[in-house]
């Protein structure tokens, strides 16, 4: 069987709502796991062991495993308690709660690198907690992590393929919907890694924008 | 939780867990193999070896895993390469953090600090003398830090080749969820051997890595 | 009159809009010791850099031992060229640039046995020779990170040595060293002048110019500004910016 690219046009429709589904959960899961990465950041910085340990545990336990395997965990796990969410709402918490642990890394390193004598400069010069908090601290802390967290919303992006295989219609399964369609594996797989790539490369950009403004707190 | 369960299936996932390492390791060497080569060839004055090695690079670091493994294994037998699920497995993950590798090792082959290369070329060696006997030696001890990240990185990345049925520890995890309907089991008992393997490896390249260090 | 071993004539070196060497003659007898002075920025190490081919000549042209340096060839014969004018051409750059991954023995062994000069024993002979002259003889199996830096000095100088080379270009290499690290360092330069080897020495140390050299070359903005014996240029320069510059220096 050759290949034949011209069969592509008549599936736009579906490969086009797939990546409309494919933005959609990451750009929720990029909200989710950059705001999941602060709260986990701030608990694992807590004076509380009772606090700290079990988020550390948890923290452990993603970093160390596949996030295929929590995607089972938490669509079927879900399932076991009772929540039978549809596949794209267990796709974004999954998505969310393993880049959550990842991102809350970046983010602990930041607020901890973050000079303390910063933060005593700005109380001397008549900041209130709040203020200091404000003025001086979040927008460095924001500055260093920015790259980081950058490159892990790219990884995301890519990651977030492997939802497909709960069923979620992103676009890598609506690309496998035209397949058992068309039989033509080759092509539409060429044509989503096209698509993909292109909003990387957006992504990409994105993130050079963000890094450039924030640098200039540095 | 059911450990009688655990406990009359958890050789199963000791048998699925030395596929993954199987898989792990191959596509590691792999990886490395292409990752050297690309990182040469991307710093190569020649615009045939550097453009295709920087849209290696480009083309498998933009676009996911998953994907690119679909592509081979599904694709492949459209333009006649036909593999079975582990050779793609290990072919498509190798490919994939070769790309990776390659950016690592280009990076820290150019950390190496300017005067050495000047230092050696001003003794009259070549570009490639200096480079095997100057450059190489100092970036290796650099970048095995960094690639054992690389490497960590696709052992939990392995897991995708459950996807087109490689019998390793996602997909025996996910076999025994559909039948047990015990996923949480299922996970914890995964974990472990993921968690161990992970573990050992991080040992081995922390030793690796002390070795190159002492040698100076 | 022999030919010059190194003959400059109109150098210019741009980096790209910035003129940096603004036309620079110069000729250096088999044997003579120079002395390159001049503020921080006038050109001196890229001057230096030139005559080896790591800074590409803008303008003008090079010789060395009769051979055009800076010949316009092919890639591949390019390369060639320049490993053979290199393997006659010594250099010792400020920050020493050792090779970590090697002891002391093996930076000087290293070239001779890679370009097949020599075999081992001989290697070891001729790297012990080199060691033991520049006072090293008991460090051979150090690697540079326990050296201080007047002994890493001396070893880059032991290794450009290896090679046997016509001219030796020396840019600041006591500037990065403690002061009372200076004085061992000089002393192998001056040895070296003594065995009529031919060396370019750039320094801000005037008082060991004027000791070691028998032409100095004063360079301000890319140019020669005054030259001459180290009587005449330190003792009586003729010209303003000579002056003003000696001044300053002695006055610090
Ligand atoms: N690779 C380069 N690219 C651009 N400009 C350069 C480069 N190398 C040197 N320059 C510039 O050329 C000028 C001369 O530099 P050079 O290093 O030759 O001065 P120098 O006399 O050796 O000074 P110093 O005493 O500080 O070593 C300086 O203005 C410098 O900034
Ligand atoms: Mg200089």
């Amino acid at each position: 069987m050759g290949l034949d690219f011209s069969i592509l046009p008549a599936y736009a429709d579906i490969l086009w709502q797939g990546t409309l589904w494919t933005i959609a959960l990451t750009v929720l899961s990029m909200v989710f796991s950059l705001a999941g990465g602060v709260v986990f950041a701030v608990l694992q910085l807590s004076r509380h062991a009772i606090i700290r340990w079990p988020v550390a545990g948890f923290a452990w336990l993603f970093m160390g495993t596949p996030l295929l395997l929590q995607l089972f965990l938490i669509y079927f796990g879900l399932v076991q308690i009772g929540l039978d969410l549809n596949a794209f709402v267990a796709g974004v918490i999954a998505l969310s709660l393993h880049f959550a642990v990842y991102n809350s890394e970046i983010i602990r390193s930041a607020i901890v690198a973050v000079d303390k004598g910063q933060y005593e400069a700005a109380r001397s010069l008549g900041l209130s907690q709040f203020q200091a908090m404000r003025k001086a601290i979040v927008p460095q802390a924001v500055a260093n992590v920015t790259p980081a967290l950058g490159n892990m919303m790219i990884a995301l992006l890519k990651e977030s393929a492997l939802v497909s295989v709960i069923g979620v219609m992103e676009l890598t399964l609506s690309a496998q919907r035209a397949i058992s369609d068309s039989f033509r594996p080759f092509e539409f797989y060429i044509a989503a890694g096209a698509i993909y790539y292109v909003l990387n490369l957006g992504l990409e950009q994105a993130v050079r924008v963000a890094e450039r403004r924030s640098a200039q707190y540095r | 939780m059911d450990f009688a369960l655990i406990g009359r299936i958890w050789p199963f996932f000791a048998e699925a867990a030395w596929v993954t390492i199987e898989v792990s390791m191959l596509a590691i060497i792999l990886g490395l193999i292409l990752g050297f080569a690309a990182a040469l060839a991307s710093l190569s004055r020649n615009v045939l070896l550097r453009w295709p090695a920087r849209a290696y690079v480009s083309v498998f670091r933009g676009t996911p895993a998953l994907i690119q493994l679909f592509l081979l294994y599904f694709g492949g037998p459209q333009i006649g390469i036909n593999l079975g699920p582990f050779e793609a497995g290990v072919i498509g993950l190798g490919i994939n953090i070769g790309a990776y590798m390659c950016e690592t090792i280009r990076g820290a082959i150019l950390s190496v600090d300017k005067g050495q290369t000047e230092a050696g070329r001003c003794l009259g060696l070549g570009q490639a003398q200096v480079m095997r006997r100057v450059i190489l030696p100092q970036a290796a001890r650099m970048m095995v830090r960094p690639l054992g990240v690389n490497a960590i990185a696709l052992i939990k990345g392995s897991a995708i080749v459950s996807t087109i049925s490689v019998l390793e520890l996602s997909y025996t995890a996910h076999r025994y969820i559909s039948s047990t309907y015990k996923p949480f089991e299922m996970f914890i008992l995964a974990s472990i051997f993921y968690l161990a393997i992970v573990t050992v490896f991080s040992f081995g390249v922390k030793k690796i890595d002390e070795r190159v260090a002492l040698e100076s | 009159m022999n030919e010059p071993i190194v003959k400059i004539r109109g150098l210019k070196k741009n980096f790209g809009s910035l003129q940096v060497l603004k036309g620079i003659d110069m000729d250096i007898d088999q044997g003579q010791i120079f002395a390159l002075i001049g503020a921080s920025g006038s050109g001196k190490s890229t001057l230096l850099r030139t005559i080896n081919q790591l800074e590409e000549v803008t303008e003008g042209e090079i010789w060395f031992d009769g051979e055009l340096v800076n010949q316009k060839l092919p890639h591949r014969q390019r390369e060639a060229h320049l490993n053979r004018l290199r393997q006659n051409i010594g250099m010792v750059f400020q920050h020493f640039n050792l090779f970590p991954h090697l002891t002391a023995i093996e930076n000087v062994t290293m070239a001779p046995l890679m370009l097949g000069r020599v075999n081992k024993a001989e290697a070891i002979e001729q790297a012990k020779k080199l060691l033991d002259k520049v006072g090293l003889s008991d460090r051979g199996d150090y690697y540079p990170s326990k050296l201080s830096g007047g002994q890493k000095q001396r070893v880059a100088i032991a290794r450009s040595l290896a090679m046997n080379p016509k001219l030796m270009l020396f840019d600041e290499v006591t500037s990065a060293l403690d002061p009372e690290l200076v004085g061992e360092v000089n002393r192998v330069m001056k040895a070296l002048a003594e065995e009529d080897m031919t060396m370019i020495i750039v320094t801000h140390d005037l008082r060991f110019a004027e000791d070691v050299s028998d032409h100095v070359i004063f360079m301000a903005d890319g140019l020669v500004v005054e030259e001459g014996p180290p009587s005449l240029v330190f003792r009586a320069p003729q010209e303003d910016r000579t002056k003003s510059f000696l001044q300053q220096v002695f006055n610090d």
